[in-house]
């Protein structure tokens, strides 16, 4: 087995399960509480089903003050929780613990203010994202971030994940676009962050909590900026016949001072994969797809669109279509959008990596990964956010095959390896989670990560707060805490001074 | 000792280290341009000028790597030259004699101080994508990376910003680089009292027309390097023909307020830049309060502040930014009567950005923050700085 292993489950815990459960019962109503073994299946997995665990006990809170008082109660009693959103995670950040609560923020489901003068909404963090939007475009506004399952994920989860999406280039990660919040600390106690306004009074805990993976405090509230819709948006979609050219348009593109709202690319395999799907036309024999979504004023929109064409056609298109109306910059993104779900039906299982690289690095990596693809004995399907270098390979498994999901996280492990060996990151968006907690001392040493934790104990010292992600190694507060600089040992050194 | 200049990385870690272990507190400091902004504070200044250089700058990957101890103003030339910038548009402010300031990248980051475009583009943190500098453990380590989409581990790179230097001293950061836009303009319309031009501001922003920086000026006294009328202001950047298109539809909504003026690119460019480097500086005697609120309170903030008899005010981020200039002898330089202003008007942080060094050590010069708040801050500092070496005091008493 080379899945990541999970923290020893606490004996005394699970021995006390029966009093915790008691104790809960006091601040919640049993409806709203998951004691028996049937109904936990369902919580035992996040969207990364390759791992699953039922959770001690799932509770679900409506009120900052139930929230409150579970957190001080299991801080009491050295209980662990694992927060959750709407389960959408692709790295296990919502994995349950065998010793631990799971906390699910699905009730807290209401908009509570829509301000369009100051343009900010103020929602509950089990709003779904794409719910945001919803609340607000009959006045022509939108909330940017648009991760792939917005229709599904919640606010708080893309908070917790720092999540982007397709328009990230231009507009933005979740970070970029989130104003304020209201949390829980693992000791009960209630913090504001930030509001209405810009910038931070202090310390920036905002950006801290941001891609926290629910490691440092429970959001219980969250403000976003939303944004004026552009007025017009129109796609390119260009087929290529070798990678190597789309990879060098996508850098002209750049280079021209375009930054279009989307740029994704997708490989040979996934093209065909998503032409068998949706059926709307991709060029099957092309070796690489690139879809450009310009938006904006129409007149800045046209024009731009013209110098992509140029752009696209000198090095060397053998395609190029225009979007013509709204349909048909759909299609355009139709084979796009359900790239997963058409791996999905070529493959019995896959797994999704997410590394960023450089983009300069993009045709080099792609060459090695066909090579690492050989060499595993498992198709890759690639589709990736060009614009930002944030790569999403589909490495295609069959779980009932012995040993092939291992082999398909070791290819996976090499894959993120390469992105940091070519300057990339392990992760552009999905997070670390357990998926790729072990990889985490690849991009950073021993002293980096200290550092992280250190944040961790600053919010959570007992570390009760969804523990087993994101840190290959758990160190106790104490220990993190000790000095290592000791008096009489050092002297200020020869150093020029005036 | 007065200063102390280390020349490499390795010269930092021995210092901050030696001074653990003396319980000396040092206070980071690039050209000190921001070093009356604060607590006053004497600790020996830690001088990171040696620290400099570009490192890395690749224009068609968007991202620049400069060393903390670099002049601003070089990285914006060498950016500059590749028709590139940094988009949340560093401030310079001027100095009390008109002179602009040369501040560092590590200045900059530890202020989170960032221009009019910070309303569209984001503040200085958020064009961060990764640091590296040596903590108040003596440990030198990094955060982040150089490509704009990761969320491997805390977001300490974006985290450290604003933190004047009282978490660890930066020594490199890189950031996300944007192109320049093709052409800006900016449209004006003369003589609005505040509530007029608050709603002037917040109606273009229900336009689909991608306003970049939005402020309103009112009259000047005679000190003041602005117009003497005051102005409203809306700036549209990008591709020629954009932004001429976008221009008829502000104008037409303009038009309700007063004759509407057009400044072309370079008188566009300038007007902001004042606005950016705070017109005619930072002024001797004077208090000079940031204050950041809700856009649509700026009208009513404002009307609250009538007992303080502003020598100056000035809006931007379509209100959500107030600058205030106050008579340095008021006992307290107003921070009462504004904190309860913003408190009353929907929330928001003033911090004091110049005023007399006795007062700077009597009122509180950041935004205070409530039990929680401040004991988490507090917690946060001694995970990074346990032996308070990293210019104590300059944010919070003790902190």
């Amino acid at each position: 087995m080379t899945l990541v292993q999970m923290p020893v489950p606490d004996a005394a815990t699970l021995a006390h399960r029966d009093e915790i459960i008691a104790g809960l019962g006091r601040i919640l109503p049993k409806s709203r509480m998951v004691v028996d073994e049937r109904g936990l299946k369902p919580w035992e997995s996040d969207a990364l089903t390759a791992y699953a665990q039922l959770p001690l006990v799932v509770v679900l809170p409506e009120t900052t003050e139930e929230v409150s008082r579970i957190l001080a109660f299991c801080h009491a009693h050295d209980v662990k929780v694992v927060p959750r959103g709407a389960g959408t995670s692709l790295s296990g950040g919502a994995l349950p613990l065998a010793d631990g609560v799971l906390m699910s923020m699905m009730r807290f489901n209401r908009i509570l203010d829509i301000d369009f003068a100051n343009r900010a909404v103020v929602a509950q963090p089990g709003v779904t994202n794409l719910g945001l939007t919803r609340a607000v475009e009959h006045r022509g506004f939108y909330y940017a971030p648009d991760p792939s399952s917005q229709l599904a994920c919640s606010i708080g989860g893309n908070v917790a994940e720092n999540s982007g999406g397709v328009h990230s280039l231009k507009y933005g990660l979740t970070t970029n676009n989130v104003l304020g919040l209201e949390m829980v600390l693992m000791t009960g106690e209630v913090v504001r962050l930030g509001g209405k306004h810009l910038d931070s009074d202090g310390y920036d805990l905002l950006a801290l909590m941001t891609g926290s993976e629910g490691l440092l405090a429970v959001i219980t509230e969250v403000t976003v900026r939303i944004l004026k819709a552009p007025e017009t948006a129109r796609a390119v979609l260009v087929a290529f016949s070798s990678s190597d050219n789309a990879a060098d348009a996508v850098a002209d593109i750049i280079a021209a001072g375009i930054i279009p709202g989307g740029m994704e690319m997708m490989d040979h395999p996934a093209i065909n994969a998503a032409e068998d799907f949706v059926h709307v036309g991709y060029p099957r024999d092309a070796e690489a797809l690139l879809i450009v979504e310009l938006d904006g004023p129409p007149v800045e929109v046209d024009d731009l669109i013209a110098r992509v064409e140029a752009i696209v056609k000198a090095r060397g298109a053998v395609d190029c279509r225009i979007s013509t109306s709204d349909a048909e910059r759909l299609a355009f993104w139709a084979g796009r959008k359900a790239a997963f779900p058409a791996v999905g039906r070529i493959s019995p299982d896959y797994l999704c990596m997410d590394g960023t690289i450089p983009r300069k690095a993009i045709s080099e990596v792609l060459r090695r990964m066909r090579e690492l693809s050989a060499d595993y004995g498992l198709r890759v399907a690639n589709v990736f956010h060009a614009g930002d270098g944030n790569l999403h390979p589909l490495i295609l498994y069959d779980a009932n095959k012995p040993g092939e999901l291992e082999r398909a996280e070791a290819f996976g492990a090499d894959i993120l390896r390469l992105c940091v060996a070519v300057g990339g990151v392990l992760t552009g968006e999905h997070g670390v989670g357990v998926e790729k907690r072990d990889l985490m001392g690849t991009m950073f040493n021993e002293v980096d990560l200290a550092h992280q934790m250190r944040v961790k104990c600053a919010f959570d010292a007992k570390q009760l707060l969804n523990p087993g992600k994101m840190f290959p190694e758990l160190h106790r507060c104490a220990e993190l805490g000790r000095m290592r600089v000791h008096a009489g040992q050092l002297r200020f050194p020869d150093l020029p001074r005036f | 000792m007065d200063a102390l200049r280390p020349m490499t990385e390795a010269d930092l870690v021995d210092i901050i280290a030696a001074a653990v272990a003396d319980r000396v507190p040092l206070a980071p400091t690039g050209q000190g341009t921001k070093a009356g902004i604060g607590r006053p504070v004497q600790h020996p200044r830690l001088e990171l000028g040696g620290l400099g250089g570009v490192t890395l700058y690749e224009p068609e990957e968007l991202v620049v790597s400069v060393r903390a101890g670099t002049p601003v103003d070089d990285v914006v030339a060498l950016l500059a030259a590749k028709n590139q910038e940094l988009a949340f548009e560093p401030p310079r402010w001027r100095t009390p004699d008109g002179r602009a300031s040369r501040g560092t990248i590590g200045g900059l980051v530890a202020a989170n101080l960032s221009g009019p475009r910070r309303f569209k583009a984001g503040a200085v943190r958020d064009h961060i994508l990764g640091v590296k500098g040596v903590s108040g453990r003596a440990e030198a380590f990094k955060a982040g990376g150089r490509v704009v989409k990761n969320v491997t581990g805390y977001d300490l790179a974006r985290g450290l910003a604003g933190s004047w230097g009282t978490l660890a001293v930066l020594t490199e950061v890189t950031f996300k680089v944007l192109p320049k836009a093709e052409t800006e303009m900016t449209l004006a319309v003369a003589g609005l009292g505040f509530a007029r031009a608050v709603e002037a501001l917040a109606g273009v922003l229900h336009l689909s027309v991608d306003v970049s920086s939005a402020a309103h000026l009112p009259a000047a006294g005679a000190e003041g390097s602005f117009a003497e009328e005051a102005r409203t202001l809306l700036r549209l950047e990008g591709f020629a023909a954009s932004v001429q298109a976008r221009a008829e539809v502000v104008a037409r909504h303009l038009s309700g307020f007063g004759p509407v003026e057009r400044l072309e690119a370079e008188a566009s460019g300038q007007i902001w830049a004042d606005i950016r480097d705070l017109g005619a500086g930072l002024a001797v005697g004077e208090a000079l309060w940031r204050v950041s609120i809700p856009p649509a309170a700026a009208a009513a903030f404002a009307d609250r502040l009538a007992g303080l008899e502003p020598r100056r005010m000035a809006f931007d981020w379509s209100g959500g930014l107030v600058w205030l200039r106050l008579d340095g002898a008021l006992p307290d330089l107003g921070a009462d009567v504004i904190r309860a202003a913003i408190a009353a008007t929907g929330g928001g942080h003033a911090t004091l950005i110049s005023g007399p060094a006795e007062a700077r050590g009597r009122i509180a010069v950041f935004e205070p923050q409530p039990p929680p708040l401040a004991a988490l801050s507090r917690r946060l500092k001694d995970q990074f700085d346990p032996a308070g070496i990293l210019n104590p005091g300059r944010m919070w008493a003790g902190v």
